[in-house]
C-alpha cells in the first residue's frame, strides 16, 4: 500500500480539511464584518488551489487502478475530476455573492464560507466515492453542513423552517440510503462497487439485492431531488438565503447525479435493466411534475426550485439511457445547468428595491426591462436558456440527452421528454412576459453589487450563442470524464 | 467569387447591426436599421447576380467545423436563393413600415434585425442542425415582437404562437436526431439523397410534417395564425406572412419531400383532404370577418393550402407552381399587410365598417390596394395567377378532385377580396374621419412601390425566377418519381407533358 500515492490522490480533499480546520479556528478570533470578508476570499481562493490541483486528473484521462486510493475507497479518476471542477466552481460563485446578502442584515459571520468549504469537502468525497462507505461519509459531512446553511439566517423564521425541515427529509432520505446500502452489502457481501458489480454480474438479480437497489436509488432521488423525492425542495430554496439556495441548487445536485452515476453505472451496471425502469419514471415523472408545479408560483424562488427539478428529469434521460454518450451528455448539461442555475440566482440576488430590500415575488419584477434593462435580459436569456430554446446553449443539453436516449433506441422517452418540455416553456415564458411585456412596477429599482454583475454577465455569456465555440472543447472533457465509467467501452 | 463568405456576411451584417440598435437613441436606430437591411439586399443582389444558373446545385458553399455534433455548414440552391432574396427585399420594407413604432424602438429594431438573419439562417443552412437552431430561434424575436409592440390581445397571441409551434417542433427534433444516428451524417445534400428504411420514412414523415403543418400553417392546426397576425404590429405580419409562414413550404421540398418519398406518397391523401378542407373552410371564414388583418390571415391559410397541394403533386409544375405561390404569397399578403397598415396609422382601427369610399380621398392608394387585391386574386399578369395555375395543372395530373376542389379556392378567393375591397374603397364616404384622411406619402410611396413593380414582374416574366429553381425541382421531381402515386387522371401519356411545354414557351 503506497501512502505517498494515496495522499497525492486525495490532496484536493486534505487541502480543503486542512484549510476548512485552520480557518475554523482563525474565525474564533476575528468575528468583525472584515474578518469575514477575509475568511470568504480565503475559501474561495483555496477552492480555486483545489481547482488547480484537480484539473490535471481530467487532463490526463485517468482512470481505474491508477487513480485508486487508500485500498480501492476512494478514486481520483477523470470522472470525479469533472465533477469537483463543476462543484469548486459552483461553490465559489456562492461564496462570492455571500458577503452583500448577508451584510445588509447584518448576519455575515465568518463561519459562513467555513461551512461551505465542509460542505465542499463532503460533495468532493461523493464524487470520488468508490464504496459505499466513503459515498456515506461524503455524504453526511456535505448535509450536515448544509443543514446549517440551511438555517443560517437566524432572524428569518422562514430559514429556520427550511433548516428543520431538510434536516428532518435529509434524516429520513439518510437512512432509506442507508437501509439499501445494508440489504445491498447483504446480498453482494461487499461494499466495493467494483466488487459489487463482480458479485451481480450474471444472471438474473436476486430478490434482496433489487431491494436494496431500489432503496439506494431512493435516497439518491431525495438528494438530487427527482420525484417523487422532491416535495422538501421548493420549501427549502424558498426559506433558505438565496446565496444558499444559490449553492443548494447547484454544487450539491452535480455531486448527488454524479454519485447516482457511479452507483448506477459501475456498482449496478451489469443489472442496468433493473434500474433502468425505476429511472425512466423518475426522469419522466419529474420534468412533468416540476413543469407543472411551476406553473402556478408567484415566488421567483420557488419557480427556479420547480425548474431544477424539471432540469434533474432532463439529466436522467441520459442516466436512462445508461451508455457512454448518455453519461457525456449528463455531464455536459450539468455544465450547462450549473451555469443557468448560478446565473438565475445571481439574478434575484440582484432584484432589489429603493431600500436594497431583496424582492422574491415575480410580480414584482413586471417591466424590469425598462428598470434594470441588462439584468432583465440576462435574466430572459436565462429562462430561455433553461426551457431548451436555441440558440441559447440550454437546448445544446438538451440535445445531447435526447440525443443519447435516441442512439440508446429509447426513442418513446425521448418524444415523451421533449413533449413535456413543451409545458416548461410556458412558464419559462411568464417571467420573460413579465419583464417585458407588463408595465412597469417601479419596484426593482435598487442599484447591485458590480461582483453580481460580472458574476450574471459570465454566465450568461456561457449559456449565449457564443457558448457553441467551446462545445467542441467541453464535449471532448465529457467524454473523457464519462468513459471512466465504463472501462470496457 | 468563389471563397468569399457571402452568406455569413448576409448574417453577420444584421445581426452587427441589431447589437449598435440597442445601444443607440431611436432615431439613430431607425437609420442603423434601414442602412443594415438595404446592405443586406444590396449582398442580396450580388448573390443573385453571381448565382450560376444551371451550374452547379449547392452554391456559395461554407464549411467550418466550429462545433460539436454540427458544424456551420451554409450552402444555397436556386430554392433557397430565392426565398433568400424575398427575405432580404421585404426586410427594409418592413423597417419602413414601422415608422408609427414610437416606444423601445431600439429593442424594436434589433428584434427585427436578428429576425432576418435567422430566416437566412433557415435558408442558407446545409447542417441538419444548424437549421434547426436557426428555425426554432425565431420564436424568441417573434415572441418579443408581438408581445411588446402588439395590439390589445398580445400576450394570449404571443404564447398561442409560441406553444404552438414550440410543440409542433419539437418532435421533429427527435425525428433529425435519429436521421442522423442512422445516415451518419448531419449533411442535408447528403441526407437529400439517403434512402431510409421505408418503415421508419412514415414516423419521420410524420414528426416533419407535425412541424412544417403548423408553421405552414395548414387547416386545422392554424389557429394560432390569425391570432398572431391580428395582434402583431403592421411590420410583424409582413415578416409573418411573408417569410415565417415560407419555411413550412421550404420545409416540405427541403426535407419531407427528398428524404421521405415514398412516405409522402403515403400520405398525400392526408395532404390532399387537409388542403381541400383548409381552402374551402378558411376562404369561408374570410368571407364573413369583420377584422381586416383577419381576413388577410385566413386568406394566407387558403394561399397556402394550394401550396401544399402543388407540393404533393409530385411533377414539375406543382413544384415550381408552389414555389411561385409561396413568393407571390409572400409579397402579395405582405403588401395587403402593410396597406392596412396605411390606413391603420391613420384611423387606427382594423374594424373594416370604419372605412369606405377611400378611392375619392385616397385614389392613389385605391390603385396599389386593388393591384395586390387582384394579385391575392390570382388576375392573369400578376404574380399570384402564375403560381396558383401551375400548381393546379399539377395537382390535376395527380387528382382531379382535389384540383376541383382546390380550384374553388381562386372563386371564393376572388369572393372576399373583392368584397373587402369594395367596403373599403368604394360605396360613399360614410364615415367623415376616413372620408378625411390624406393619401400615400412618400414613405408609403416607397413601401408599395416596389412591391407593386416584383408583383408585376413576377406575373409578366416568371421565367427569371423559374430559372434559378428550374434544375432543383427537375432533381427533386426525379428523386420522387419512383414513389410517385398513380394520378387519376387517365390522360393519354405524354400529352400533359406537351401541354406544359407548350405553356412555358407562351410565357417567355
Amino acid at each position: 500500500m503506497d501512502w505517498a500515492q494515496s495522499l497525492r490522490i486525495a490532496a484536493p480533499e486534505e487541502l480543503l480539511s486542512v484549510a476548512g480546520i485552520i480557518l475554523l479556528v482563525a474565525s474564533a478570533w476575528g468575528q468583525t464584518r472584515r474578518d469575514a470578508r477575509a475568511v470568504t476570499w480565503l475559501s474561495v481562493l483555496t477552492l480555486a488551489v483545489a481547482a488547480i490541483m484537480t484539473a490535471p486528473a481530467l487532463w490526463s484521462g485517468v482512470s481505474g487502478a491508477d487513480a485508486l486510493a487508500f485500498s480501492g475507497l476512494f478514486s481520483g479518476d477523470a470522472f470525479a475530476a469533472f465533477a469537483k471542477l463543476l462543484i469548486y466552481a459552483a461553490a465559489g460563485a456562492s461564496l462570492l455573492v455571500a458577503p452583500a446578502f448577508f451584510e445588509k442584515q447584518n448576519a455575515y459571520r465568518p463561519e459562513y464560507p467555513v461551512l461551505v468549504l465542509f460542505a465542499v469537502l463532503g460533495m468532493s468525497m461523493m464524487v470520488s466515492a468508490t464504496n459505499l462507505l466513503t459515498l456515506y461519509v461524503g455524504l453526511e459531512l456535505n448535509s450536515l453542513a448544509a443543514y446549517v446553511l440551511a438555517a443560517f439566517h437566524k432572524p428569518d423564521q422562514r430559514s429556520a423552517e427550511a433548516g428543520l425541515k431538510y434536516f428532518v427529509l435529509g434524516a429520513l432520505a439518510s437512512g432509506i440510503l442507508l437501509f439499501g446500502m445494508s440489504l445491498t452489502y447483504g446480498f453482494t457481501g461487499t461494499i466495493n462497487f467494483a466488487g459489487i458489480a463482480t458479485a451481480l454480474a450474471g444472471g438474473a438479480i436476486s430478490k434482496g439485492a433489487l431491494f436494496g437497489l431500489t432503496f439506494v436509488l431512493a435516497g439518491l432521488a431525495f438528494k438530487i431531488s427527482a420525484v417523487p423525492f422532491h416535495m422538501w425542495t421548493p420549501d427549502v430554496y424558498e426559506g433558505a438565503p438565496t446565496p444558499v439556495t444559490t449553492l443548494f441548487a447547484s454544487a450539491p445536485k452535480v455531486a448527488a447525479l454524479a454519485l447516482t452515476m457511479r452507483v448506477t453505472l459501475e456498482a449496478f451496471g451489469p443489472q442496468a435493466a433493473a434500474w433502468q425502469q425505476i429511472v425512466v419514471f423518475a426522469a419522466l415523472a419529474s420534468i412533468v411534475i416540476g413543469a407543472l408545479g411551476a406553473i402556478g408560483q408567484g415566488n421567483i424562488k420557488r419557480l427556479l426550485a420547480y425548474s431544477s427539478i424539471n432540469n434533474v428529469g432532463f439529466v436522467l434521460i441520459g442516466l436512462a439511457a445508461g451508455t457512454p454518450q448518455g453519461a457525456s451528455a449528463m455531464l455536459f448539461y450539468l455544465t450547462v445547468y450549473v451555469a443557468m442555475t448560478i446565473g438565475g440566482f445571481v439574478a434575484v440576488l440582484m432584484l432589489k428595491d429603493a431600500e436594497g430590500n431583496q424582492i422574491e415575488s415575480i410580480a414584482d419584477m413586471a417591466g424590469l426591462s425598462r428598470t434594470r434593462p441588462l439584468l432583465a435580459a440576462g435574466l430572459a436569456v436565462i429562462m430561455f436558456s433553461l426551457a431548451g430554446i436555441p440558440p441559447m446553449l440550454g437546448f445544446w443539453g438538451k440535445f445531447m440527452v435526447f440525443q443519447a436516449a435516441v442512439q440508446a433506441g429509447m426513442i418513446t422517452l425521448a418524444a415523451l421528454g421533449i413533449a413535456a418540455s413543451v409545458i416548461g416553456a410556458f412558464y419559462y415564458l411568464k417571467v420573460v412576459k413579465v419583464m417585458y411585456f407588463d408595465e412597469p412596477a417601479g419596484k426593482a429599482t435598487g442599484r447591485s453589487d458590480m461582483l453580481h454583475e460580472w458574476l450574471l454577465a459570465t454566465c450568461t455569456l456561457f449559456i449565449s450563442p457564443l457558448g457553441y465555440l467551446i462545445t467542441k472543447c467541453l464535449t471532448a472533457l465529457t467524454v473523457v470524464a464519462a468513459g471512466v465509467l465504463f472501462p470496457g467501452a | 467569387m468563389a471563397g468569399f463568405p457571402i452568406l455569413s456576411l448576409m448574417l453577420a451584417v444584421p445581426l452587427v447591426a441589431a447589437f449598435i440598435c440597442l445601444v443607440v437613441d431611436a432615431k439613430t436606430a431607425r437609420t442603423v436599421a434601414l442602412a443594415a437591411t438595404l446592405a443586406d439586399l444590396a449582398l442580396g443582389v450580388v448573390l443573385w447576380c453571381q448565382f450560376d444558373i444551371g451550374g452547379a446545385q449547392w452554391q456559395f458553399q461554407e464549411s467550418k467545423p466550429l462545433f460539436a455534433g454540427f458544424s456551420w455548414k451554409l450552402g444555397i440552391d436556386g430554392i433557397a436563393l430565392l426565398l433568400i432574396e424575398l427575405s432580404v427585399f421585404l426586410m427594409p420594407i418592413c423597417i419602413l413600415a414601422s415608422q408609427s413604432i414610437e416606444k423601445r424602438v431600439g429593442e424594436y429594431m434589433a428584434a427585427f434585425l436578428i429576425m432576418e438573419a435567422l430566416m437566412i439562417g433557415v435558408f442558407a443552412a446545409q447542417d441538419l442542425f444548424l437549421f434547426y437552431i436557426f428555425f426554432e430561434a425565431g420564436l424568441i424575436p417573434m415572441y418579443l415582437i408581438i408581445g411588446v409592440w402588439g395590439g390589445v390581445d398580445r400576450i394570449y397571441a404571443s404564447y398561442k404562437f409560441f406553444l404552438y409551434t414550440l410543440l409542433g417542433s419539437v418532435l421533429m427534433l427527435i425525428a433529425m436526431i435519429w436521421m442522423a444516428n442512422d445516415a451518419g451524417t448531419t449533411d442535408i445534400p447528403t441526407l437529400m439523397a439517403y434512402d431510409f428504411p421505408v418503415d421508419a420514412q412514415k414516423w419521420l414523415w410524420l414528426a416533419f410534417f407535425a412541424s412544417f403543418a403548423v408553421k405552414m400553417p395548414m387547416w386545422p392546426v392554424h389557429t394560432w395564425l390569425p391570432d398572431a397576425h391580428v395582434q402583431a404590429p403592421t411590420a410583424g405580419s409582413v415578416i409573418l406572412a411573408g417569410v415565417l409562414l415560407k419555411m413550412g413550404g421550404y420545409g416540405f421540398i427541403r426535407f419531407s419531400l427528398p428524404m421521405f418519398p415514398q412516405a409522402s406518397a403515403d400520405f398525400a391523401w392526408l395532404i390532399y383532404w387537409l388542403s381541400m378542407i383548409a381552402v374551402v373552410v378558411t376562404s369561408l371564414i374570410a368571407l364573413v370577418q369583420h377584422d381586416m388583418k383577419k381576413l388577410i390571415a385566413y386568406s394566407s391559410v387558403a394561399h397556402m393550402a394550394i401550396v401544399t397541394v402543388g407540393l404533393f403533386a409530385f411533377n414539375t409544375q406543382g413544384l415550381e407552381g408552389t414555389m411561385l405561390v409561396m413568393l407571390s404569397h409572400g409579397l402579395v399578403a405582405g403588401a395587403l399587410f402593410l396597406c392596412v397598415g396605411v390606413i391603420y396609422d391613420r384611423l387606427h382601427t382594423r374594424e373594416i365598417d370604419r372605412y369606405g369610399g377611400l378611392s375619392i380621398n385616397m385614389p392613389k392608394y385605391a390603385l396599389f390596394f386593388m393591384l395586390f387585391t387582384m394579385a391575392s386574386v390570382g388576375l392573369p399578369a400578376t404574380s399570384g395567377f402564375v403560381g396558383e395555375f401551375l400548381s393546379l395543372a399539377g395537382i390535376y395530373q395527380q387528382s382531379s378532385l382535389v384540383a376541383f376542389v382546390a380550384g374553388t379556392g381562386v372563386i371564393l378567393g376572388a369572393g372576399y377580396m373583392l368584397y373587402l375591397y369594395r367596403r373599403i374603397c368604394f360605396g360613399d364616404q360614410k364615415n367623415a374621419d376616413a372620408a378625411a384622411m390624406p393619401d400615400l406619402n412618400l414613405r408609403e410611396w416607397a413601401m408599395l412601390a416596389p412591391i407593386a413593380a416584383a408583383v408585376l414582374w413576377m406575373g409578366v416574366y416568371p421565367e427569371s425566377f423559374l430559372a434559378p429553381m428550374r434544375a432543383d425541382i427537375q432533381a427533386l421531381e426525379a428523386r420522387l418519381a419512383s414513389a410517385k402515386p398513380a394520378g387519376d387522371a387517365q390522360l393519354t401519356a405524354g400529352q400533359p407533358a406537351m401541354k406544359t411545354e407548350a405553356h412555358s414557351e407562351g410565357a417567355h
